[in-house]
């Protein structure tokens, strides 16, 4: 069948410009996993349910499995594979990691990035602002308390 | 016969004070291991090695493989929930431009047994072609009638899911496993345990306590999807899958496609939850490497949620009646329970393990059926049977403690022969503050607040056909392999912890390779049984890798081998430690680049209590007790577990922080069994109709109670390591706690699950329901 060619979408990734051909309907989580291959944003649902894709779209959280490629044009992106600068792990990444707020892992880079966006406006939350700003993603194995623990931690160390 | 020696092994609770037994073990294993407390790495809060990679986006996944030329690989599955299938043309499908290879799973004239039975599979260049190739596949399908509710199916003049020839004979989750049982309408059964004589136990009894009790069906709802790449080559199959046990697949695969082990690989690196439903090869499984072979190319096949929901295994809901018998001073006279079970078109919905083992009763019977549905097949679920089991029993053992005006914790005191569950019932009382609990109901206003306590059993599960290798290389560095796989729990992390302590190295230190049939197999990740499999077996070997090199650094140190220990990355002499060489400097004396040590093992030193081919049970009392505080809101009929505190034992514990992790996660796994999850099919079309994250609720951040986690450690001086697992237990006691609590706050009991407000409220009188 014949292919119109893709119109070329730019914006800025993790700090770098970027060109990425995307077609009107095609989906950020798409381009980034299969176009970019930064396949840290995870897919665990069939749209705006589980929180896995969350990545920060000039800074606040979004989830891109319900962002259109072409929305972002012009925009900032950031994904978990921006999170650790120079291969030193973010305050975030590190109280995760110390604190076990992973189990599989699989939810964690979503996890992480709607922690991010809270931590951004809001440095110092409290408990339920946390919960209130993780409430949209899903894990499956944690039970959440660690996650809640090190992103307190997170907090504090900030 | 083995050589064998005499060890004396610390042994017993080590809260509650510790003695010794005496253990005839196989002369090459490793001396006994001292408390933990005694022990460097054992026991200690390790987090977890890969957890920077996990937390920089830098696993991957099975979703996340990609490989050159790879084929993106669709389902066509059956719309409705019984049918005929009239036609299946898949000529224009084959013939589309970018579809590579189209088969067929069902034939014309079969009978398609439930909505989202897979049909045909085709195999594109991409995610989009494989769609369109989907559309283009003409099949027609006869409706037939249909039953998706399991009291409606126990009817007699309800439709057939099976006739009696094509009903499923084996039983996929094994629980219980009885074959060859009766089939009379939907329903095959019963299957039955007794011991004793029922009948007479319950004219021995001063009360008899009656209860019925509802389990609905809950999803796996794994974050990751059942997910595969299949790479079927001239010289060998390799396949990359999520799965609970890479060398379990191996086999299949080998058996299913004709292959010698040595020609089929399976790998898996990160795991994104299995929780029982990545036990097997399965359909998909089986359909990706099939495509494989016939378009010669790479296939990936990774279901979405919608398929998820619907076709990637389920827990069995259940209808149960229970019928107990009690002295006046509490202890049971009769056990009596009828249970019926759905697990859809499959089997493996039984419960009755769990009240056959855990209290002391001379007089016991079950009758279980399994009621075919034309529903997705059921699997096993974390702590499968034992979970819905506990959910009826411990509500009426609660009862029965009412009845006796007993207290609940004295009532199991005087049935509950564990001592493990004793302790655990003495901490978890003290730490819940067990003695502000009040009467059934007695909180004044409108939310009414109670606590309520339940038990949990599982099996000590060892999987036998499982071995490792420690290598140590000419640089000092350290692997341990083993193709187990880990599942989010973090095995990798214990092995590491393992092998240092043998080496006096730090987990760190030690390189981990699992996830790969290339390795020695290791076991599966299901039943609880990881740790106790391959830790054992991994001490053993890295003993005896150590005791290679010792043999070179005694040369050195002028000593001999037996005077040397491996303590804080130095080989020195015990009486001595001044005489030392760093564990590098040591292994630079090797005269090959690396030296190695394969290690299994046959047998616990007790003697395991049941063989089964592959695996074995070594007993069947693992423990854990579990305290529940919920608020009630009797104008709302919401319920707000507060507050759990969940008191497990599992042998030797060898990573807290991990252990921790892991019964926060089956605590609230069993919060959202207990108040959220349902499948809903809708009568009139046979569909689910919550088959995605949003309408089928699973727990979340704010559904989180307080999680107050205590591990004994309950050495027993059974195996080198005398570590177990807790996945399972950690789940089993968590709803009958809550309901439990519930029935304290409200002072009227809740039988089915999940207990949603408008149950409540029903139960409170409030609505018209009943």
């Amino acid at each position: 069948m014949p292919n119109e060619p893709e119109p070329i979408r730019h914006f800025r990734l993790n700090g770098r410009n970027c060109a990425v051909p995307a077609a009107d309907h095609t989906l950020l989580v798409e381009t980034l996993r299969e176009t970019l291959g930064h396949v840290g944003t995870k897919q665990g649902c069939d749209g705006g349910e589980c929180g896995a894709c969350t990545v920060l779209i000039d800074g606040v959280a979004r989830l891109a499995c319900l962002t259109r490629t072409g929305e972002c044009e012009g925009h900032e992106i950031e994904t978990i594979e921006g999170l650790a600068a120079g291969g030193r792990m973010s305050r975030l990444q590190r109280a995760f990691h110390e604190r076990l707020g992973t189990q599989c892992g699989y939810c964690t880079p979503g996890m992480i990035m709607a922690a991010e966006s809270l931590l951004r406006r809001d440095p110092h939350p409290t408990e339920t602002a946390i919960r209130e700003a993780l409430s949209g993603n899903l894990c499956r194995c944690t039970g959440y308390v660690k996650i809640v623990e090190a992103v307190l931690e997170a907090a504090g160390a900030g | 016969m083995t050589a064998t020696r005499t060890e004396i092994f610390s042994a017993g609770i080590v809260e509650a004070g510790l003695g010794t037994v005496t253990r005839e073990i196989p002369a090459g294993e490793p001396p006994p291991w001292p408390p933990n407390a005694e022990l460097t790495w054992i026991g200690k809060d390790v987090p977890r090695l890969n957890g920077r990679d996990k937390v920089t986006g830098a696993t991957r996944y099975t979703v996340d493989v990609r490989l050159p030329g790879m084929l993106h690989a669709r389902f066509l599955r059956c719309p409705l929930p019984s049918a005929e299938l009239r036609k299946l043309d898949t000529a224009a499908a084959t013939a589309l431009d970018g579809a590579r290879a189209v088969i067929a799973l069902a034939r014309p004239g079969d009978r398609l047994r439930y909505a989202g039975q897979p049909v045909a599979a085709v195999a594109a260049l991409s995610p989009g072609v494989a769609a369109e190739a989907l559309a283009a596949i003409d099949a027609e399908f006869r409706p037939l009638p249909f039953v998706v509710d399991m009291d409606e199916a126990r009817a007699p003049d309800a439709p057939l899911v099976y006739d009696e020839a094509s009903a499923p004979k084996g039983n996929p989750s094994g629980f219980p496993a009885a074959p060859g049982l009766p089939v009379v309408g939907n329903v095959r059964g019963p299957a039955v345990v007794r011991r004793g004589d029922p009948a007479q136990g319950f004219a021995a009894a001063d009360i008899v306590v009656e209860g019925e009790y509802r389990t609905q069906v809950q999803t796996h709802s794994c974050l990751e999807p059942h997910a595969i790449v299949a790479d079927w080559r001239a010289d060998g199959l390799t396949v990359y899958m999520s799965t609970q046990f890479t060398s379990g697949v191996r086999q299949e695969l080998a058996a299913l496609f004709g292959l010698p082990l040595n020609r089929v690989r399976v790998v898996v690196d990160g795991m994104g939850g299995g929780f029982g439903s990545k036990s097997q090869l399965g359909v998909y499984g089986r359909t990706a490497v099939e495509l494989s072979r016939l378009a010669g190319l790479p296939v990936r096949l990774a279901l979405d949620r919608h398929e998820e929901q619907i076709d990637a295994g389920n827990r069995p809901g259940t209808f149960q009646r229970m019928r107990l018998g009690a002295k006046r001073d509490g202890t049971l006279t009769a056990l009596a329970i009828e249970s019926h079970g759905t697990a859809g078109v499959a089997l493996g919905a039984g419960i009755g393990f769990f009240a056959e083992r855990i209290y002391t009763c001379p007089n016991f019977e079950t009758l279980q059926h399994d009621v075919f549905v034309n529903a997705g097949p059921g699997c096993a679920m974390r702590g499968p049977g034992n979970t819905p089991g506990a959910y009826g029993l411990e509500q009426a053992i609660d009862t029965l403690s009412e009845r006796l005006g007993l207290d609940p914790l004295a009532l199991r005191d005087r049935i509950d022969p564990s001592k493990a569950r004793r302790e655990e019932r003495r901490i978890g009382a003290e730490r819940i503050g067990w003695s502000r609990r009040h009467k059934p109901g007695a909180d004044p206003g409108a939310v009414k607040r109670g606590m309520g306590v339940a038990q949990s059993l599982w099996m000590s599960n060892v999987q036998t056909n499982v071995a490792c290798e420690v290598r140590v290389l000419r640089d000092g560095s350290v692997e341990a392999l083993s193709s187990v796989q880990d599942i989010g729990t973090g095995i990798g992390t214990v092995m590491a912890q393992v092998v240092a302590e043998v080496l006096g190295l730090r987990p760190g230190d030690i390189t981990v390779r699992i996830g790969d049939t290339e390795f020695p197999p290791g076991g599966p990740s299901y039943g609880s049984r990881t740790t106790a499999s391959i830790t054992p077996p991994l001490r053993t070997a890295a003993t005896r890798v150590l005791a290679e090199l010792g043999r070179e650094a005694a040369r050195m140190l002028n000593a001999a081998p037996e005077e040397l220990e491996a303590r804080e990355g130095r080989i020195r002499v015990k009486s001595d430690p001044g005489r030392s060489l760093a564990f590098r400097d040591a292994a630079a004396l090797l005269r090959t680049d690396r030296i190695s040590a394969v290690e299994s093992r046959a047998d616990d030193y007790p003697g395991f209590r049941r063989r089964m081919p592959d695996a074995a049970m070594a007993h069947e009392d693992l423990g854990g007790v579990q305290f529940a505080e919920v608020a009630v809101d009797t104008e709302t009929g919401a319920i707000r577990v507060e507050r759990v505190v969940a008191v497990h034992d599992c042998g030797r514990p060898i990573n807290r922080l991990l252990l921790e992790s892991q019964v926060q996660g089956g605590v609230l796994m069993g919060v959202s069994y207990a108040l959220l999850e349902r499948r809903v099919m809708d009568r009139r079309t046979g569909l689910m109709v919550n088959a995605d994250l949003e309408h089928y609720k699973l727990a979340g951040v704010h559904d989180t109670p307080e999680i107050e986690v205590v591990i004994l450690e309950n050495l027993q001086g059974n195996s080198a390591t005398d570590a177990y697992g807790i996945a399972e237990p950690a789940n089993i006691a968590t709803a009958p706690a809550i309901a439990n609590a519930v029935y304290n706050a409200i002072g009227v009991r809740l039988t089915s699950l999940p207990m949603t407000p408008d149950v409540v409220l029903a139960a409170l009188g409030k609505t018209g329901r009943s």
